[in-house]
């Protein structure tokens, strides 16, 4: 529906899912009133901001045509170790933990980059590996126990919990990424590098890009949120253990994918991501308000995300012309 | 087939004259690794060098080898299936209802593979008809059967499998040779002849190599993916049968997480995964690669958690070291 709705009119894809997104809200709350409660929101949309940041990460490296699987492993070791820091010096205060978790999480994203850009290893193979080594460092720096609320320290808790204008911290945080990162896709060079690389590589290391690092810088960046985002995790749900996200990243893919970032790389943008991580974001609000058993909710949410990219699936048809010039290009 | 080949020689004239040398060097390299971690394992723990353990060892990796086969000729045919385990969850729900409702093993058996044949024909649908790509479509139904077993079960249990079904994945055909490890071996020797040795074969090297030019060349590409999948999801039903018949019930939140499992097994084994590049034999070895490996490690204590740093890190340290010495062949998309 949201890439017919956009092609019949002219309009983006933003446009039509953003109507879908907004039809579904509608419909949710003429059957539930209830669900658009001031308070239903506000915790829909603190749901919807972890979804969203990771997702926004990850359509960085979608856009230069790699796939990153171990964002949700990221958030969680930097969600451990920040815990583990705070827990070992609480008088530490805000700042400190939230620069390593973004300094650690850019970390981890430099590694894949670096495995990336250097050793030249696609990018699906490197963090099918991290993936599972970051998972399994979890449990090194914590010895397999958890973190509980009682070891974190008052501010390392309240910080995401705080309201300015009545939104929480953490929903601001994850406005302010989303912000960010369209202002740098399209206003710097980098930005706009990032979609040349992913458009079409072959053209871009013509015009003097260096493929390899943008796909390296993309995983930086998408590490960075990720680490980021292990705070802020660890902290709204306060605790921390092996298992915190274990497999988000394929909910994080699946945001991007109905937000229409193209898997081949090159096409997307931040707004269809958001509206995409709401979608979903709604849908995994409304389930338990409509009352249906939380043993369902995983099957509907899978057959709404399978139904959401078979109706996507017209935006990769329309490329496909485009993508038997590449392969004749890569051959010549 | 010869206009095939010859395209594809026109394109990598290099390439194509070095392929069987490089292959052989990466079996190589996977078989001295085996054979090292194989005595380090006899060094390390006095209990590994015995038939029974080697056999207890075996049915750490079978039922994700019996399924990495078939993943094998997916990658190489230039897809992939992340649903696998959730297959295999929902197979192993309905193989415990059927049982449950009474019917014997045979019919058990049945349901799970005709189950997982379903699966795979659904992902064959979505990624020939459809058009999604496979990861995106497979991300889909990775949700959509896990999410099913959980629908039919919640957080129930279902064991009510009749005694003899516990021999497919307890049974032992001679001495200490496991079922399992006789049905994997069998299975490898088949799925090597057919990718090897048979038009077939040849016809999925090609798709994977090249999608257009198969095509062109007369190739029915969407005819060959579906099948694929389909046979991908029936295997993914044979090994749901044996790991219930060796679990001995059903939950639903059985094989979680098995297909990045499988699919590390694959790509350890020397599988491109822009498709077009592999053998058998190389995942065989990786499949006993991880087993030992993760064998020998947990007859030291070592925690499952600690095996995956060891799994992943294994991933990316053999493939990079391919990669930096040069010698792996390995296409770039770009």
């Amino acid at each position: 529906m949201p890439k017919i709705f956009g092609a019949r009119r002219g309009l983006p894809h933003e446009v039509g899912l953003g109507l879908l997104t907004l039809a579904l809200l509608a419909l949710v709350t003429i059957a539930f009133p209830r669900f658009l409660v001031i308070d239903n929101l506000k915790s829909l949309v603190d749901d919807t901001a972890l979804l969203i940041m990771l997702a926004v990460g990850e359509m960085f490296v979608l856009l230069t045509r790699g796939v990153d699987l171990s964002v949700a492993a990221n958030a969680a070791l930097t969600g451990m170790v920040v815990a583990l820091f705070n827990a070992h010096y609480p008088g530490a205060g805000i700042l400190p933990v939230i620069v390593i978790a973004i300094v650690m999480g850019a970390a981890l994203g430099l590694f894949n980059g670096f495995l990336v850009w250097k050793v030249r290893i696609p990018s699906i193979v490197v963090t099918l590996g991290t993936l599972s080594v970051y998972r399994g460092c979890v449990y090194l720096v914590s010895g397999g126990a958890w973190v509980n609320s009682g070891q974190m320290s008052p501010f390392f808790l309240s910080f995401v919990r705080f309201p300015i204008l009545g939104i929480s911290v953490l929903s601001w945080i994850g406005l302010l990424v989303a912000v960010l990162a369209f202002l740098f896709l399209r206003f710097t060079i980098a930005g706009r590098n990032l979609y040349a690389a992913g458009n079409n590589p072959n053209a871009a290391g013509y015009a003097g890009i260096d493929v390899g690092r943008m796909q390296c810088l993309a995983f930086v960046l998408s590490g960075a949120i990720a680490g980021l985002a292990g705070y802020l995790w660890v902290a709204r749900f306060a605790v921390a253990y092996t298992d915190v996200a274990s497999g988000f990243e394929l909910q994080v893919i699946a945001a991007c994918v109905i937000g229409g970032v193209s898997i081949t790389g090159g096409v997307g943008g931040v707004v269809g991501v958001v509206i995409g991580g709401l979608f979903l974001g709604i849908i995994k609000n409304a389930l338990p308000v409509v009352g249906i058993s939380p043993f369902f909710q995983m099957a509907v949410s899978g057959f709404v995300i399978t139904v959401a990219v078979i109706l996507n699936a017209g935006s990769y048809r329309k490329n496909h012309g485009r993508k038997i010039l590449e392969r004749a290009e890569a051959s010549s | 087939m010869s206009t095939l080949s010859s395209s594809v020689q026109a394109r990598e004239p290099a390439r194509k004259a070095f392929g069987w040398k490089k292959l052989l060097r990466w079996e190589t390299l996977l078989g001295l690794v085996v054979i090292l971690d194989f005595l380090l394992n006899a060094k390390l723990s006095p209990y590994f060098l015995s038939p029974w353990t080697l056999s207890d060892a075996s049915f750490n990796f079978t039922e994700r080898a019996i399924m990495a086969l078939p993943m094998a000729l997916l990658i190489i045919a230039g897809e992939i299936d992340i649903s696998v385990g959730s297959t295999m969850a929902m197979a192993s729900v309905l193989m415990g209802l059927v049982a449950q409702a009474g019917f014997g093993t045979p019919m058990v058996c049945l349901t799970g593979v005709v189950v997982g044949l379903i699966a795979g024909g659904i992902n064959g649908v979505l990624v020939t008809v459809f058009r999604v790509p496979s990861i995106v479509a497979t991300i889909g139904t990775l949700s959509l059967f896990r999410g099913v077993a959980y629908a039919v079960i919640g957080d129930g249990v279902l064991k009510s499998y009749k005694p003899d079904f516990a021999y497919f994945g307890q049974g032992y055909v001679w001495g200490p040779v496991s079922f399992e490890l006789v049905l994997f071996l069998v299975l490898a020797i088949i799925f090597a002849i057919v990718l090897h040795t048979t038009v077939t074969g040849r016809r999925i090297f090609a798709i994977g190599a090249n999608p257009i030019a198969a095509r062109l060349s007369g190739i029915r590409v969407d005819a060959y993916k579906f099948w694929i999948f389909v046979l991908l999801g029936a295997v993914s039903g044979l090994a749901s049968v044996l790991l219930t018949s060796r679990l001995g019930s059903t939950r639903p939140s059985i094989a979680t997480g098995w297909e990045l499992e499988v699919i590390t097994m694959v790509i350890l084994g020397g599988i491109s995964i822009d498709g077009g590049q592999g053998s058998i034999l190389g995942v065989v070895l990786s499949a006993l690669l991880i087993g030992c490996v993760t064998f020998g490690l947990s007859l030291l204590n070592v925690p499952g958690i600690v095996l995956a740093i060891v799994t992943g890190g294994l991933l990316i340290g053999v493939v990079a070291l391919s990669s930096i010495v040069g010698y792996s062949g390995r296409r770039r998309r770009h």
